[in-house]
């Protein structure tokens, strides 16, 4: 069972019966993993070395530190905030205000630090507001930081010396103190910085899960009343956790207002809350990685999707739609059941099936697609002829043929795709009994 | 049991006060008075049980004794210090603890971080975030012997959730002793448990309560005679009785009220 039970400690575990000790040191799993996610951090901008993927990959960086941030609410304390965007938003305003000051000569503080001071500042301002937003959980909660989310976005309008109005707020990272040569200007200097930071904060986020404080905020999310009987206040507990959250929301925006040099109003935006949400629910809740899956699906759609459509939303929107129905654990979650046949050795008899529905998939939407892109073509685009090509296929909006073909092409696949899915589910399930009767002869066999 | 399992008893032992004191106790829901004018002194150490018909006001006694309702007039005692008004969680560090009648646990987690959980305000870890748990020794020894005093060592790491219905109620019992409290309060212990279960249940109950002050809402006359030094027969929200066992069999009133049909109700 303690896989984890190292060398070391096997001497001292011989003379009692049963060893329950959380072992800690050298654990193998643990080092490959976090190695794993440094070298890919280190590695990935020589991998894709175009300028646009230096952009993405430091984006990709901010987006992990706010998802896995806003998912120390959602997934581990079960708080649904429609408000994260005021944390990360006001860390990038008081991170931008700093930079500033360092430009002006005022402050003399590295760039490399501007981040913290957005941190800091973020959690400051959840200090003030959390006590409030905190003081019930559920509904209430997810109504009062939607609340106080709209108010932030109303204040940024009415107070442009701070929020600087329409125009928002400009820097230049290139400023202060420059030791080593570094100056932050090219893309790839600011990608380590980001780097660096998302490496750290995902390790001391992953810690925070580990200590008495994180584990109170999983047991204030499964059952808040118990948690209230054995001595915890459960508001302090989300509060605490709260502040925690919006400080490492407020380090991605400190390294957003780095990334971009401008911060606009639109950053405490509801619309950005609302990508918070859809992305740590996308990436999985349910595991501490599963945000860092959501952070880089948030890029690619917004960086790629967007360019590749005009109606990347519609098909966000789906897939949400589909994740929730059918994976509500995220794409997290769906790693880690496969992960699950594979270890018991399933994984096999269930490739066919994903080959089949994988290719299914791309038909979809190739067929569905090009309806949505041929209507869309209609609406917005008719100005530029008739003729559009999606996917490789050309289609005339005006010809017959073209609706037709789609319409009976995405029928067709549908009813296909439905059929493997039926098929798949049943092979699902067997393997799932077959797991449970292997798990209990094991139990049997201890 | 060792002094340092327990910290909280000793003191309120040495204070020589009844463990917890009933006043005059009223609460009313609406127009509705469930609770009527409640007067109950606990000796430290003593086994109460708690009986009564549906309906009584036993479980919303206990609600009243625990914070979870504010009482509308009257006091509640522990230790002498009055306690009404409190939040739960206050009363709780005050050291008194609670059980569920519905089971009331941490579904999610595994059966040791329910009691490592439950464990960690009483050592004073309150909301630490700059140590892990697997470094804090106390903690994590004293939720493995949690675990074995409940029964349920073979089952650290399965979750909450995956425990038959026996188990979580041993595991119920063990987060309300968890935090080391002088007066135990558990609402209807055996409730749904088939007789066997049942009386290997309340051997565990007195093994794990020993030198604690104990109140037990029951129905199960076997279970209430067996455990309890004393019983308190609740009737329409107030005390009828508050004697030893065969004094309240003997007690005409409430063989009137209440236990003759009960305990025929139980030869049946």
């Amino acid at each position: 069972m303690n896989t984890h039970t190292s060398v070391s400690n096997m001497s001292a575990s011989t003379s009692a019966a049963r060893q329950y000790v959380e072992f800690k040191p050298i654990n193998l799993a643990r080092w490959l993993i976090w190695g794993g996610f440094a070298l890919v951090l280190v590695f990935a901008p020589m991998l894709w070395t175009s300028s646009l993927s230096h952009t993405m990959l430091s984006q990709m960086g901010i987006a992990i530190i706010v998802c896995l941030s806003y998912n120390m609410l959602l997934g581990q304390g079960g708080m649904l905030s429609f408000g994260h965007a005021v944390y990360s938003g006001m860390g990038a305003f008081l991170a931008i205000h700093t930079l500033n000051h360092i430009s002006d000569g005022v402050w003399p503080i590295p760039v490399s630090l501007v981040p913290i001071a957005g941190g800091l500042g973020a959690a400051l301002v959840a200090v003030l507001l959390g006590w409030v937003t905190t003081k019930k959980a559920a509904t209430p909660f997810a109504m009062i930081t939607m609340g106080i989310g709209e108010l932030v976005w109303a204040m940024s309008l009415m107070f442009p010396e701070f929020f600087g109005g329409e125009g928002g707020i400009s820097g230049n990272r290139v400023a202060g103190a420059k030791p080593w040569g570094i100056t932050f200007g090219p893309q790839v200097q600011l990608y380590y910085l980001i780097a660096i930071y998302t490496f750290v904060c995902t390790a001391l986020m992953f810690a925070f899960t580990r200590t008495p404080l994180g584990r109170m905020l999983n047991a204030v999310r499964d059952n808040p009343e118990r948690v209230a009987f054995v001595g915890y206040d459960t508001q302090m507990v989300r509060y605490i956790s709260f502040v925690v959250a919006a400080f490492f929301a407020g380090i991605a925006g400190g390294l957003s207002s780095l990334n971009f040099e401008i911060v606009t109003s639109e950053v405490v935006g509801a619309a950005r809350s609302g990508a918070y949400l859809l992305f740590t629910f996308l990436g999985g809740a349910t595991f501490f990685f599963g945000p860092i899956i959501g952070g880089i699906l948030m890029v690619l759609a917004f960086v790629l999707l967007s360019e590749f459509t005009k109606a990347w939303l519609l098909y966000l929107g789906l897939i949400f739609l589909f994740m929730v129905m059918y994976a509500p654990g995220g794409v997290a979650s769906l790693i880690m059941m496969n992960v699950r046949v594979a270890a018991f050795g399933f994984l096999k008899r269930l490739v066919p099936s994903y080959l089949l529905l994988g290719a299914l998939t791309m038909a979809l939407f190739a067929t569905g697609g090009s309806l949505i892109e041929m209507l869309y073509h209609l609406q917005l685009n008719a100005a530029m002829g008739d003729e559009l090509t999606f996917m490789g296929i050309a289609l005339n909006v005006r010809s017959v043929a073209s609706w037709l073909g789609c319409a009976l092409g995405f029928a067709v696949v549908l009813g296909l795709f439905e059929w493997v899915r039926r098929s798949f589910a049943t092979k699902w399930s067997d393997v799932q009994t077959a797991i449970e009767k292997e798990i209990k002869r094991r139990e049997a066999a201890l | 049991m060792s002094n340092k399992m327990n910290p909280q008893s000793q003191n309120a032992a040495a204070s020589g006060e009844n463990a917890l004191e009933l006043r005059n106790l009223r609460k009313s829901f609406g127009k509705t008075e469930i609770i009527r004018g409640i007067d109950l002194a606990v000796k430290h150490g003593e086994r109460i049980a708690i009986i009564g018909p549906n309906g009584a006001g036993k479980s919303t006694l206990f609600n009243l004794i625990s914070g979870r309702f504010e009482p509308t007039s009257g006091d509640v005692l522990l230790s002498g210090e009055r306690i009404n008004g409190l939040r739960p969680f206050e009363i709780n560090r005050k050291g008194l603890s609670r059980s569920f009648q519905i089971t009331n646990i941490f579904p999610k987690l595994s059966v040791f971080e329910n009691l490592r959980c439950s464990v960690l305000w009483s050592l004073g870890y309150k909301y630490t975030l700059f140590r892990f748990l697997a470094d804090l020794d106390d903690a994590n020894e004293r939720a493995n012997q949690l675990m074995e005093m409940i029964r349920l060592d073979k089952k650290r790491d399965v979750l909450a959730m995956n425990l038959t219905y026996a188990e979580q109620r041993a595991l119920e019992i063990g987060i309300t002793i968890a935090g080391g409290a002088n007066v135990i309060l558990l609402d209807e212990p055996t409730a749904g448990m088939s007789n066997s279960e049942t009386s290997r249940f309340i051997e565990l109950i007195r093994d794990v309560t020993v030198g604690k002050t104990l109140l037990t809402v029951e129905h199960d006359m076997g279970v209430v005679f067996g455990l309890a030094d004393k019983i308190a027969v609740v009737v329409y929200g107030e005390v009828l009785a508050f004697d030893t066992p065969d004094a309240v069999r003997a007690n005409a009133r409430v063989q009137e009220a209440y236990l003759g049909s009960m305990l025929e109700e139980e030869t049946q």
